[in-house]
Parts: C-alpha cells; sequence; structure tokens
C-alpha cells in the first residue's frame, strides 16, 4: 500500500498533482505591484498520471478530473489536503462564557 | 493558430465572452453609457416562478429563517431603553453546497445544459465555485474551476484551501493560481479553448438566481409578523447579493424595507499584492470589492454587468474583522448555529445595527453559510498570526487592515461604521464619463446614470458639470 507513505514515483493511474508556469514575470499584465510583477504567475492542477511511471520533477501528462489532458511538473503523489481547524486561540474562548454571564445575570 | 501571449489573449477578450454567455448583449447597449437593464435581465426569459422551479429541483432555496432570540437579548443590554430591534436570519447554508450562492449557479448551469453547453468554467476562489461545481453534477456538466489561491511562496489561505477541497470533493478541475489579475486571462484562454459556458457572477441568470432570496425573506416575515421586515442587511462583494436580493423584495411588494450592505473593512490593502493577499483574513464581503464594483460595475468578465448594487443600496457600512470572529462565535455560543464566518459579515453589522432601532423592528441578515475545517473563524486567526498579523482582545476601533485584527471585549463595542454613498455616488458618475470618453453624455445617459447610482438628475447633472471645469 504505497498510499500511506510519501511515494517518489508515480504510477499510472496515481492521483497527481503538478505544477505549470502560466506567465514568467516579463510575460504578466504590466498594470501589477511591483512584488507580484517580480514573480511567475503560476498554478496547480489535480489529476490521473497517463504515463507509465514518474519522478516528483519530471514532466508528465495527467487526465483532470473532469477528463482533460494537459501537461506539468509532477509536484505531488496522491495529494493531501492539509487545511485544518487551526489552534486554540485564547483571544475567543472568552465570548460565549461571558455572554452566558450577562444574560442570565440580568435574569 | 492564435498566440495566447498576455496581450494577444485579452484583445481577443470580446470575441471569446461573447459566445460564453448565450446572451447577445448588443442589442441591450444603448449608447457608450446607457444600457437596457432591465430588457437584458428579462433576456434569459425566467420568471420569478420559473427560477423558483428549477431551484427546487435540485434543492436549493427555501431556506429557514430563524430568529436569533439571544442575540436580540444581548444587544438590548447594551442598547437605549425601547431600544433593540428583533434581529432574524435567512440559514442560507442550507443549500446543497453550503451557501446562498448555490441560487446564482443553480440558474446559471441550468441554461447552461439547456442551450447545450458541455462545461462550465467559474472564476471564484469561494463558495460560488463549490456551488457552479456541485450544480454541474446535477446536470451531468464538466466543471473547471478557476481560483486565486497562493502567493508566491505557495501559501494559501485555509478557506481558499477549503473551497479546492469542496469544488475537487464534486468533480471539478481546480487551477489553483497565485496572486494576479491574470485570473481573467486564464479564464479566456480555458474558455477559447473549451468553448464551455462561462458561469460569471454577473449575468441575468446568476442575479436572477438571487431574487428568489429575497422574495422568500420577505414571505416568511410576512407570514410570521404580517409585516415586512424594516431593514436586511446583505454583505456586499462584487453586488450580485445586494442586486438580486434587492429585486427580490421588490417583487414580493417590500418595497418600503431598508437595504442596507455591509462590508469587512480591508481598506489599505492592495488586491493585486502578493505580500497583501496573506495579510487579510476575508477573501470576500470586503471593501476590496465592495468598493470598486459600486464606483466602476461594469469591470467584469461580461460586456455589461448585472449586478449594481448601487441602484439598490440605501445604506453602506463596514465592520471589521475582529468583530465577525467575534460574532462568529457569539453565533455559535448563543444561538447553536455553528457557520462560517464570511457570511457573518452581514449578521455583524446587524448587532451594531439592531441597537440604534426601536424594540419593535425587524432586522433580516439575509444568509449563512457553511463552515468546515479552514473556513472557520479559529483556523482564519491562526492563519493571520502564522502570517505576522497581531491579534489581540480590546477595543475594534483600533483594528489596522492587515497588521492587526481586535477581538471586542463585549457585544456593546460592535458598531458599524458608515461609508458615505455620496461619494461613492460621485465616484461611479466620474468613472462612467471617463469609461465613455470621448462621447458627451445625453439626456437619456445622465437619467441611466441617475438610476444607476439611486441618485438624481441634479446630482449627476453638477458632477458633469464640474468634471468639465477640470481638465481629466
Amino acid at each position: 500500500m504505497t498510499i500511506f507513505k510519501t511515494a517518489v514515483q508515480a504510477n499510472k493511474g496515481d492521483l497527481v498533482q503538478v505544477h505549470l508556469i502560466v506567465l514568467e514575470p516579463g510575460e504578466r499584465s504590466s498594470n501589477l505591484p511591483e512584488a507580484t510583477q517580480a514573480v511567475p504567475y503560476e498554478g496547480w492542477i489535480k489529476g490521473y498520471l497517463l504515463g507509465e511511471h514518474a519522478d516528483i520533477g519530471q514532466m508528465v501528462r495527467i487526465e483532470t478530473l473532469i477528463g482533460r489532458q494537459l501537461s506539468g511538473i509532477l509536484t505531488e503523489i496522491n495529494p493531501i489536503y492539509e487545511h485544518n481547524f487551526g489552534k486554540p486561540q485564547p483571544d475567543i474562548n472568552f465570548i460565549g462564557r461571558e455572554a452566558w454571564k450577562k444574560l442570565e445575570d440580568e435574569g | 493558430m492564435s498566440n495566447n501571449d498576455y496581450y494577444s489573449v485579452m484583445s481577443r477578450k470580446n470575441e471569446i465572452l461573447k459566445p460564453s454567455v448565450g446572451i447577445d448583449y448588443e442589442q441591450f447597449i444603448i449608447s457608450p453609457i446607457t444600457f437596457d437593464y432591465e430588457g437584458l435581465m428579462a433576456s434569459p426569459g425566467f420568471s420569478l416562478a420559473d427560477t423558483q422551479k428549477i431551484q427546487r429541483e435540485t434543492g436549493v432555496g427555501n431556506t429557514p429563517l430563524i430568529e436569533l432570540k439571544n442575540f436580540t437579548k444581548i444587544v438590548r443590554l447594551s442598547a437605549l431603553p425601547g431600544k433593540g430591534a428583533r434581529i432574524f436570519i435567512k440559514d442560507e447554508r442550507c443549500n446543497p453546497s453550503g451557501s446562498f450562492k448555490d441560487r446564482r449557479a443553480a440558474l446559471s448551469v441550468y441554461h447552461a445544459a439547456e442551450m447545450g453547453y458541455k462545461g462550465v468554467v467559474a472564476a471564484s476562489s469561494g463558495n460560488y465555485g463549490a456551488a457552479v461545481a456541485s450544480q454541474a453534477v446535477k446536470y451531468g456538466l464538466k466543471a473547471i474551476i478557476i481560483q486565486e489561491a497562493y502567493d508566491s511562496r505557495r501559501v494559501g489561505q485555509p478557506e481558499i484551501l477549503e473551497k479546492t477541497r469542496a469544488c475537487e470533493a464534486y468533480g471539478a478541475e481546480v487551477w489553483q493560481m497565485t496572486v494576479g489579475p491574470e485570473l481573467f486571462y486564464l479564464q479566456l484562454r480555458i474558455l477559447e479553448e473549451t468553448h464551455y459556458f462561462n458561469a460569471s457572477l454577473y449575468t441575468p441568470m446568476s442575479i436572477l438566481g438571487i431574487e428568489t432570496l429575497g422574495y422568500e425573506l420577505a414571505q416568511q416575515v410576512e407570514q410570521k409578523e404580517g409585516r415586512f421586515p424594516d431593514m436586511v442587511i446583505i454583505t456586499h462583494a462584487g453586488g450580485g447579493n445586494v442586486t438580486g436580493t434587492s429585486r427580490g423584495l421588490q417583487k414580493a411588494g417590500a418595497t418600503n424595507t431598508t437595504v442596507i450592505g455591509a462590508s469587512v473593512d480591508l481598506r489599505g490593502l492592495h488586491m493585486a499584492s502578493d505580500i497583501d493577499f496573506n495579510r487579510k483574513s476575508f477573501t470576500t464581503g470586503h471593501t476590496g470589492f465592495g468598493v470598486p464594483f459600486l464606483t466602476l460595475p461594469d469591470r467584469t468578465d461580461v460586456p455589461r454587468n448585472c449586478a449594481r448594487g448601487l441602484r439598490y443600496l440605501d445604506q453602506y457600512v463596514t465592520v471589521t474583522q475582529g468583530e465577525v470572529f467575534f460574532v462568529t462565535e457569539l453565533l455559535s455560543k448563543l444561538e447553536g448555529l455553528e457557520r462560517g464566518p464570511a457570511g457573518n459579515t452581514s449578521l455583524t453589522a446587524a448587532l451594531g445595527l439592531a441597537r440604534e432601532l426601536d424594540e419593535n423592528q425587524i432586522i433580516v441578515v439575509q444568509e449563512t453559510e457553511y463552515t468546515a475545517a479552514g473556513k472557520l473563524h479559529v483556523a482564519q486567526l491562526t492563519f493571520a498570526r502564522e502570517n505576522g498579523v497581531e491579534v489581540c482582545r480590546g477595543n475594534p476601533k483600533n483594528n489596522i487592515p492587515g497588521k492587526l485584527i481586535v477581538i471586542p471585549e463585549d457585544v456593546g463595542q460592535i458598531h458599524t461604521e458608515d461609508f458615505d454613498l455620496t461619494k461613492i455616488r460621485q465616484s461611479y458618475i466620474r468613472n462612467t464619463l471617463k469609461e465613455a470618453v470621448g462621447y458627451f453624455p445625453e439626456e437619456m445617459d445622465i437619467a441611466f446614470m441617475a438610476e444607476d447610482s439611486k441618485s438624481s438628475i441634479e446630482f449627476v447633472r453638477e458632477i458633469i458639470d464640474y468634471s468639465k471645469a477640470i481638465p481629466i
């Protein structure tokens, strides 16, 4: 079960993520703040690997979730959603308790 | 073979967009300034009853209206005697993909399917993308969602990453892009390549879809209370929510209801800045969209924008990020409703405004949105701290967008800041004149601008005369 390991090689049909540069810094819109102008316009897309095998960093061809084909640099195999519920925030813990106390004090 | 560099694609904008929505905008354009707004809105041929029927088919709409009795109680504790209006909320989270955006997507995707398009494309980092992806599944269409997701370090807001997940859960092809207005360039390239439908937020379908929201809430209040609400508060970004809801209220006969737009104050942060991108906790419903879309509504991906918030707003207010986070927490703890923060912008404004209204008055907050990993106040505050934004408790007046999030210490500190609509109207008229450079406005154009900015012919004339005195 390679799915639970950090795979370095993808096989045909694996869900992968590819990276592509849509516009290099010099090709971007001229109407941009400096910091944005200095970096490429790039993106990431997920899909299923079309070739037999591929390593991270290789140019590959994928079939996207809707069946379109496109090429990009392989960045991740079985990509994980890593956003989460965040860390406890002491600044909001008081809100409910204090509000109920106020309501109860008023009867 | 077409050239796909930035400026070549942008110069093909009109020819790419024309076949992408199935509407001939040309027939509604009367002059460089005036167009037949109502004619355009009527052009897809959907009556309110048609829209309701189409939405019911996929479980969209008919969401509950809930009175927030504990909110009303706590507001009254900090109000003068006899003050503190009753607050109701329309629980739009009950829609299939978890937000009112399903209403917009429902009609657009239905229309796309009817017209024979094979797929739909939407540029959205938010709930609309998920709504389009969800509706596309129901009609067997392909969906491509283009998101502005990351800064150049590939750091993304948790709320947007949750939206990527949701769209992919519905089987959509998602493009997670870095910061930049070139999102539109990419959208054009994908439309040109696929010939899919452009599920723009600014078509007649997208606005007609929201009319049912205003209509429903007016009817629900009428049935419960025997009268229409005194005030409806609407989170404002691109203008669609304000426009559609207001039109729905009017169709229900609630013509005396005050319409308030509310945005999170993010003034000072640049929307195309790679650096500012992750210094904001809110990805929509903020002034970075709210103001420019009022002062120049036609800055969109269709020839004429049907979302024209300035036509309908009676008042425009702002609240701070910290206040919205406070109210999001309060909604869970006092009302048992755990909902996403961005959708609580209008609710936050309601707490500030209810204090000033009489006890017997009724305020309706017209949306909530779903919550999930990434899409909640705790995750967003964690992200803000990790990206150098300071968080503290205190007076929300000390809030500095991008630098300091102040969580109020008490409900009594929540207040709204009035955004001067007169100034926005002036900017709208100046921008409209600038866009039509070389064209001298006629009587009908002056009447159009007066209607489009909810002002008067005299008001428009005054600005035109003033503009003539100052060379642009």
